[in-house]
């Protein structure tokens, strides 16, 4: 492959930050004296909670499930007892059912956590196990990975991608994996590649992370017909439509899914803790999550269990260096704004960006000059500023009919905009005024 | 506070909740501005400027500050009346007013100037809802318009020297008179609006413009190619092609005025149609029409057209099906 020239059309080039973290090694966060579990952080059904307040935990015991197919089971991240079962907010914003379970110290694990061999597992208990142990994708969407990975017949699959693509500026969480992990990241892989029982199997980063490309490669053998792929850096090179479009040319029709055109993206630390359940029985209680920003004393790369609440974190590093002005779950072209630091990190949180008060300015939004930037730097093609006009006049038929459905919510058009204008943000909007349309009709 | 370690466990929780800004992402925005766009355009024809007033010492210097000054005062003014925003300070005005004068004969009196750039201003820009929403290019708008008002003043060329003398152009047109040489077009030492002389001067800056992101190369190439094929086809000898590409406003027009962000097209493919639009009818006009330049109307028209264009190469989303 042509390394480094491969990308999409479109899409921008963001400042980077990474050299906060990048060179960090993964430190082991502190265990939590209080983990929130949220029964819903996936797409998908709600869980319910299989423990009762009162009841003892261990780590990597199952707590909460649904006898849904599309949904995530959780699991306890510290031993100790449930305190209460109380609504919560999560870090994307919604409001949820949670676990509380307070730490005892004693870090006991739930003795049904079992290793196995991949070599002598059909692709149904591949899949089983990763049901069981509640991977959902870690990138973000958090869509349960043992319905990904188990298309309808129909749909037959050829490639299998594994995304460690990491376009967001500042996150490095999934570069430390690759760097740290990336035995466990081929093992997740091959069963992934097992399950689905596809031959082309690539994993893809960006050619702003050389050594982790080297990494990887030292670690697989011929016979394991894995390539890795590094992909032009530019935002929004991870999501996964353009992904596929980078490394297969492969255009994702509009409304479709990737299995539409054979393939299945996964994300790198998906393919980690895919590993992590093969090799040791371990589901999915802790992930690595980079704190940082300007306004964190000591930005690290973290090893978190899953509903340590962001304070903890940022704790752990030192605190605030100055005072911090907006504290954001995920990356900061796409994460979500904390308002607390009581939100709890969940399986799909890769990164907590703390930005002092001065980097965040209030912008004076001005008139749309017509340059045309937000058109060159879409990934789908689409004309935000029309489709953000008629958004802001509320017009919704205007804006579908201009494809705001089709809009990956990248946010590369609000970026850009030289008048400041809140392209991504009205188009967001509207995309929910479209949906809540076709449902009425 | 700044410098200290801060233990967030020790904030009052009420408090921290009340300095956290909380907006959907993205949540970073580049450095891009209005402003600092209008200001590369400014930088992109201070070459230009400079030639003019070199070339017509105070009759330029005189033109380019009632244009700007007058430029300001009406967007002020109307924003004013209006009850809009004062948004005098992102510079479009100045941009407008240093077009306006680049496009008059060095003998334009002054009233004649500051009434183009009242018509550029409040007519063409203004009343239609301000910056990005003018739907022809506001100081060739008030160029045409002048032309119509006053034709004789409009074309009262006069060579660097204060001669009265035509433009190469319409020489061409005309059949008679000398034709100046070549690197006297390039230099700027020719007749014509103090703007258009020198074409090299002009490129200087539309160069700049490309390589800062502000103008796609591809209109002014595909606009000067365009008509270049176009003159050729209809039978213009090829030795007087240069005088066409370098003379007739065409390197002006081009590069600084069919490049208007609000009037013309912002599809990729709209943007080549609008350039073909503009070099075929600036060939058409000088060839088979009674003008010898032909720029001024060419790209009015192809404003126009621009929702029209717009509406008809809308992108294929990626991934649609047809």
């Amino acid at each position: 492959m042509n390394q480094g020239k491969l990308t999409f059309k479109g899409g921008v080039h963001v400042p980077e930050y990474k050299e906060l973290t990048e060179k960090k090694s993964i430190e082991v966060a502190e265990s939590p004296q209080f983990a929130y579990i949220p029964l819903h952080q996936h797409i998908g059904a709600p869980c319910d909670p299989i423990v009762n307040v009162g009841d003892r935990v261990k780590i990597g015991q199952k707590i909460g499930e649904s006898g849904a197919f599309v949904s995530g089971s959780v699991h306890a991240s510290i031993a100790g007892t449930v305190k209460e079962i109380k609504m919560m907010f999560t870090p994307t914003g919604t409001k949820t059912k949670c676990i509380v379970i307070e730490n005892d110290g004693t870090d006991e694990m739930d003795d049904s956590l079992k290793a196995k061999d991949l070599e002598t597992l059909t692709g149904e208990e591949i899949l089983a196990i990763i049901k069981e142990a509640g991977i959902t994708g870690m990138g973000g969407a958090s869509f349960p990975a043992h319905v990904k990975f188990a298309p309808p017949k129909d749909k037959p699959i050829d490639t299998v991608i594994i995304n460690g693509a990491e376009c967001e500026p500042y996150l490095t969480a999934d570069h430390r994996v690759m760097l740290e992990y990336a035995e466990l990241i081929v093992v997740g892989t091959k069963a992934i590649k097992k399950a689905l029982n596809v031959e082309n199997v690539y994993i893809a980063t960006e050619n702003n992370k050389m050594d982790a490309v080297e990494a990887l490669k030292a670690v697989i053998k011929p016979e394991d017909k894995i390539e890795v792929v590094a992909l032009k850096t530019k935002y929004p090179q991870g999501d996964e439509k353009r992904v596929i479009n980078a490394i297969t040319g492969r255009e994702v029709p509009s409304g479709g899914l990737p299995m539409d055109v054979g393939c299945v993206v996964s994300n790198i630390s998906t393919a980690k803790a895919i590993g992590d359940a093969v090799v040791s029985g371990k589901p999915l209680y802790e992930r690595v999550v980079t704190v940082t920003g300007r306004g964190i004393a000591e930005p690290k790369n973290l090893l978190v269990r899953m509903g340590t609440p962001i304070g903890d974190l940022i704790k752990q590093c030192g605190g605030f260096s100055k005072k911090p002005g907006k504290i954001i779950s995920g990356g900061p072209m796409m994460g979500f704004a904390q308002f607390n630091l009581e939100a709890p990190i969940i399986k799909g949180s890769g990164g907590l960006l703390i930005f002092p008060e001065e980097e965040v300015k209030e912008e004076v939004v001005l008139p749309c000059i017509k340059c045309g930037k937000c058109l060159q730097v879409c990934p789908v093609r689409l004309q935000p500023l029309y489709i953000s006009a008629y958004a802001l006049k509320n017009n919704v038929e205007k804006a579908e009919g201009y494809n705001a459905m089709d809009c990956v919510e990248c946010g590369a058009c609000s970026f850009i905009c030289p008048a400041k204008r809140p392209l991504a943000e009205s188009i967001k909007n509207i995309k929910k005024e479209i949906i809540a349309k076709r449902k009425k009709s | 506070m700044d410098g200290k370690v801060i233990d967030p466990t020790k904030n009052d929780p009420v408090v921290l909740d009340d300095m956290l800004i909380v907006s959907q992402s993205p949540h970073i925005r580049s450095d891009e501005s209005v402003q600092r766009t209008m200001f590369d355009v400014i930088i992109a024809l201070v070459p230009a400027m400079i030639g003019s007033i070199y070339f017509f010492g105070f009759d330029a210097v005189r033109l380019l500050l009632v244009t700007i000054v007058a430029a300001i005062a009406f967007e002020a003014g109307t924003q004013k009346l209006l009850k809009k925003p004062l948004r005098i300070m992102d510079l479009s005005a100045v941009v407008t007013g240093i077009l306006l004068a680049l496009n008059l004969p060095a003998g334009t009196p002054w009233w004649v100037a500051v009434f183009g750039a009242g018509f550029a201003i409040i007519i063409v820009k203004e009343l239609f809802g301000g910056i990005g929403q003018n739907f022809m290019n506001p100081a060739l708008g008030a160029r045409a318009a002048l032309v119509a008002s006053w034709p004789r003043i409009m074309t009262a060329y006069v060579t660097p020297d204060g001669v009265s003398a035509a433009t190469p152009l319409q020489i061409l047109k005309s059949g008679s008179g000398n034709l100046p040489a070549i690197e006297r077009m390039v230099f700027g030492d020719i007749g014509g609006v103090i703007g258009e002389t020198s074409a090299i001067l002009l490129l200087i800056g539309g160069l700049y413009l490309i390589i800062r992101g502000v103008i796609d190369w591809k209109t002014p190439a595909i606009y000067i190619g365009t008509t270049a094929a176009l003159l050729l086809v209809l039978g213009v000898d090829s030795s007087n092609l240069l005088y066409h590409i370098l003379g007739g406003g065409l390197i002006l027009g081009a590069f600084f005025m069919a490049t208007d962000y609000s009037s013309s097209p912002v599809t990729p493919m709209g943007k080549i149609i609008f350039a073909v639009g503009c070099g075929l009818l600036t060939a058409l006009i000088r060839v088979k029409g009674g003008l010898p330049e032909g720029v001024t109307y060419s790209i009015l028209i192809m404003n126009v057209a621009t929702p029209l264009i717009e509406r008809l190469t809308r992108p294929k989303v990626f991934g649609e099906v047809k």
